[in-house]
């Protein structure tokens, strides 16, 4: 053997094992850096009852593998921008003014950035976690189109979507994600079962279920659809 | 039944009464905190961080009057069906799929507190 192949196989010997971890390496990364503010498996709702959701400092993340596009996670982890503008759970960051409530920004928590591969393991890693294949796989809905003012009309008129949720910058309320650019994080299905039983992904979820038919949410996803196509 | 003995039985009775009526209101203010200041108020008043996105302005449940004028069947029915269903407005979500019967019924309760400072 040269020393040449010697130091190959050394190195073969070294990087093995570090390879066969790494799989391992996000759900570890997930458990000490994500768990201390997202639910990583299901909590007992039934015994911590509604107050649960005021304890949340993170959206629950055990079932983030039915829920994400797993290129906008790695990528969101990379670079996150807030997609709750009042934060996770709004009153706690919400105070009266003499003009009605606002939300204070000191009370608004940032959250950390991750290097590319620590984003590519702990996105590798949630991305297995899939609970609800069973809601996902009841899902009808097929990806559509809508027109722009049809679509405005069912999120705000109709339906009232805006008092909580942003469409654009700036526009529509401050207790709900914005959705401006659900398309691009959320699949699909998911976006489609959530408007059809919220509860049923999450039972302390303030979102309400509007007892929409196959129809209406399909043209709900769709708005969400157009809006979300046109993101940069 | 001497003086004692029916005192202490009144004193158990007014108890038992007031216990589960002094509770919901309790649990009322919790369910409140957590789904309905969002639009209708960390003070109740109409005012939560929604309201500039909003075309209708959530009721101010602590405006005496306006809340007089609802029964509390209709207020039951606003919360778990939606505005619609008491030809309000759609932005007054139907929270029925969130919240159990009991729950709704504490915050009716607390509901009566928050408008007229009585407990039910």
């Amino acid at each position: 053997m040269t020393l040449k192949t010697l130091t190959a196989a050394l190195l073969l010997a070294a990087v093995a094992p570090l390879a066969a971890a790494a799989a391992g390496d996000g759900e570890a990364l997930a458990r000490d850096n994500c768990a201390g503010c997202h639910a990583l498996e299901r909590p007992d709702y039934q015994a911590l009852g509604h107050g649960e959701r005021a304890t949340r400092k993170g959206p629950p993340l055990y079932y983030a593998g039915n829920k994400f596009r797993a290129e906008w996670l790695e990528a969101w982890l990379q670079k996150p921008e807030r997609l709750r503008p009042a934060g996770v759970f709004p009153p706690a960051a919400v105070t009266s003014g003499p003009d009605g409530d606002v939300v204070d920004p000191t009370a608004l928590v940032e959250h950390p950035a991750l290097d590319a591969n620590e984003a590519r393991l702990v996105s590798e890693y949630l991305m297995t976690l899939r609970p609800h294949d069973d809601l996902i796989a009841a899902v009808t809905y097929q990806p559509g189109t809508i027109a722009q003012r049809m679509g405005e009309l069912n999120f705000t008129k109709f339906n009232g979507c805006d008092a909580c949720h942003q469409d654009a910058p700036g526009y529509g309320g401050f207790s709900g994600p914005e959705l401006y650019t659900a398309w691009q994080r959320l699949q699909p299905a998911f976006i489609a079962a959530v408007i059809a039983d919220p509860a049923a992904w999450d039972p302390n979820t303030l979102m309400p279920n509007a007892g929409l038919n196959e129809a209406a949410v399909g043209r709900l996803a769709n708005y969400l659809k157009l809006i979300g196509e046109k993101q940069p | 039944m001497n003086l004692a003995t029916s005192m202490t039985a009144a004193v158990t009775l007014v108890l038992t009464l007031a216990l589960p009526v002094a509770a919901e209101p309790q649990q009322g203010k919790a369910l409140y905190d957590i789904y309905c200041t969002q639009c209708h108020g960390v003070n109740g008043d109409g005012k939560g961080v929604n309201v500039p996105a909003m075309s209708v302005q959530p009721r101010n449940h602590t405006d005496r009057g306006e809340m007089s004028a609802r029964t509390d069947e209709e207020l039951f029915k606003a919360i778990k069906h939606g505005g619609k269903s008491i030809n309000k407005s759609v932005l007054m979500p139907a929270w029925g799929g969130n919240l159990s019967d009991d729950d709704i019924d504490a915050l009716v309760s607390y509901l009566r507190e928050l408008c007229c400072g009585n407990g039910g």
